[in-house]
């Protein structure tokens, strides 16, 4: 069955991560800006019966940072936010994520919008998922032109965690802090290890058995769709309407 | 009802911006004075260095577009749902305004330095990032209170000309509400001087109700207000207007150009207020 929108896939698929038996429990999560998906991962954990707070940068009504939004990079300074969400418009193969731009600093190739609290967030929180649809040898490359934020750091430098994984639109990496490489976790219905080599700019591990990502179950779809969406329309409101076909009522 | 000594129309707030100053603006999520940015458009003030606390969006980006800015100091420039902000993206590529890349939480902590008086903060996080490698004036030292190691970067105070935001009202006595936008506060604290513009004036001291007080910036660092209904539009305002995303989708497709962009200005930037409103 294949019923489902790719967004709902992602949404199931990094709501998996987050809920990761291996990982350090993650009791609060923050959501930065335009990160819809990661929203509804995070609302559906909940939704699922998980204990999580989630606090979404983003949200208009009910904003849960009083004192600004100084207070989510002070939060993460505290060690008060376990897990975060970036992406990158490039993504290397050490987990080197860059936010700036191709070409010579500050991005004379390509300029993107910039770093954001990447390069607090990432050495800050105990564990980060990344998160990038496109999946292509421009976005995944070999070495980022800019690092906007470091995948690891020397020995000695205060540092909590890095990336757990990668979600792409094709697959979801597992990243080796040790080793500084990617490993391949899962392929998405549709993908094979081929497939996924021809469209990453960066080598990376291929475990004996690549399983494919599961599928959204009956009651994670439902849960999408309604208590998921419910909590989402008024902070992402055209996510809404193109993913769950539903609208804020005016 | 009198006026506070501090109300003033928004051409003579702009008038006080002298060319080259250095500027704080809040964020699109954060009440800028969009109002305020196309009045400085008018002026023709050149040569500013805006500050994107923590990020920035279309207030720069128009300002920018309109040749006014010399550097902008900012985690980052984005028009939100519209997308990369075009003006900015051009002026990277010809190399006509200096970009000074931070990284949020730097932005407020080198202005959290200057509302403590203080001449520089740590801040972790940062080392390994080429942000660090671009600014020179951040420093990197071993933590004085380890047993040896442990480097840490510190961030110098920053104390900016001028504030420049937007709030929901001012009170007869010149304290202005925002609600939960303390962002704002933060500019307010740490700028030499803060301009203001807000929807409306009303009777009576914010600071005297329990309820409006943790919202309200005290008049003690607001220097000027000037009322402008939908200051801060198509940039949203608290839970009184929304973003108007489909005017920005237009005006990020319209200043893709130069040309684009003088034709969006002469639309809604100089064309006299009745004849622009929808």
């Amino acid at each position: 069955m294949s019923d489902f929108k790719p967004e709902e896939l992602l949404a199931a698929t990094i709501c998996r991560l987050v809920l990761d038996p291996s990982q350090p429990v993650a009791r609060h999560v923050a959501v930065g800006a335009a990160s819809p998906i990661p929203a509804a991962a995070c609302y559906l954990a909940q939704k699922l019966g998980y204990p999580i707070r989630l606090s979404l940068l983003a949200r208009t009504q009910g904003n849960p940072f009083t004192d600004g939004t100084r207070e989510l990079f002070d939060l993460t300074g505290q060690g008060r936010i376990d897990l975060f969400f970036l992406g990158g418009g490039q993504i290397d193969g050490q987990a080197n994520l860059n936010l700036v731009g191709t070409g010579e600093w500050p991005g004379r190739g390509v300029r993107f919008p910039g770093s954001f609290g990447s390069a607090f967030m990432y050495m800050m929180v105990p564990r980060t998922i990344l998160f990038r649809e496109e999946h292509s040898p421009r976005v995944l490359v070999e070495k980022v032109d800019n690092i906007s934020a470091n995948g690891v750091s020397e020995p000695g430098v205060f540092r909590r965690g890095t990336a757990q994984a990668l979600v792409t639109g094709r697959c979801v990496f597992q990243f080796h802090p040790a080793t500084a490489r990617f490993s391949l976790a899962s392929v998405h219905a549709g993908e094979t290890v081929a497939s996924i080599r021809a469209a990453t700019g960066f080598s990376f591990d291929v475990p004996a058995e690549v399983p494919e990502t599961p599928a959204p179950t009956a009651e994670e779809l439902a849960l999408l769709r309604g208590a998921v969406c419910d909590e989402m329309l008024e902070t992402y409101p055209e996510f809404c309407a193109r993913v769950f076909g539903r609208k804020l009522a005016a | 009802m009198a006026p506070p000594a501090t109300l003033t129309q928004l051409d003579a707030m702009a008038a006080q911006v002298p060319n080259g100053a250095q500027i704080a603006v809040p964020p699109d999520n954060s009440l800028p004075s969009v109002a305020m940015a196309k009045a400085l458009i008018r002026r023709g003030v050149r040569g500013l260095r805006l500050v994107g606390v923590p990020v920035s969006g279309f207030a720069t980006e128009i300002l920018i577009g309109a040749g006014c800015v010399a550097e902008v100091q900012t985690s980052a420039v984005s028009l939100g749902e519209a997308g990369f902000a075009p003006r900015f993206s051009a002026a990277v590529r010809e190399g006509s305004i200096r970009v000074l890349d931070a990284t949020c939480p730097a932005m407020h902590t080198m202005l959290q330095a200057s509302e403590k008086g203080v001449p520089f903060m740590p801040l972790r996080g940062i080392i390994g990032s080429d942000i660090l490698a671009h600014r020179p004036d951040w420093k990197v030292m071993n933590n004085p209170f380890a047993d040896g190691g442990d480097p840490i970067v510190l961030l110098p105070a920053l104390r900016p000309d001028f504030g420049i935001f937007h709030a929901a009202m001012a009170d007869s006595r010149g304290n202005v509400w925002l609600g939960r936008k303390r962002e704002c506060a933060t500019i307010a604290h740490a700028c030499q001087r803060s301009l203001v513009t807000v929807e409306r004036v009303v009777e009576g001291d914010f600071l005297l109700d329990e309820r409006m007080a943790s919202g309200a910036i005290s008049a003690t660092y607001i220097d000027s207000i000037a009322i402008v209904e939908r200051g801060a539009q198509p940039i949203a305002l608290l839970d009184e207007y929304r973003t108007d995303t489909a005017f920005l989708l237009d005006y990020a497709r319209m200043a893709k150009t130069a040309e684009g962009f003088a034709e969006w200005c002469a639309i809604h930037v100089f064309t006299p207020r009745a004849a622009a409103a929808e």
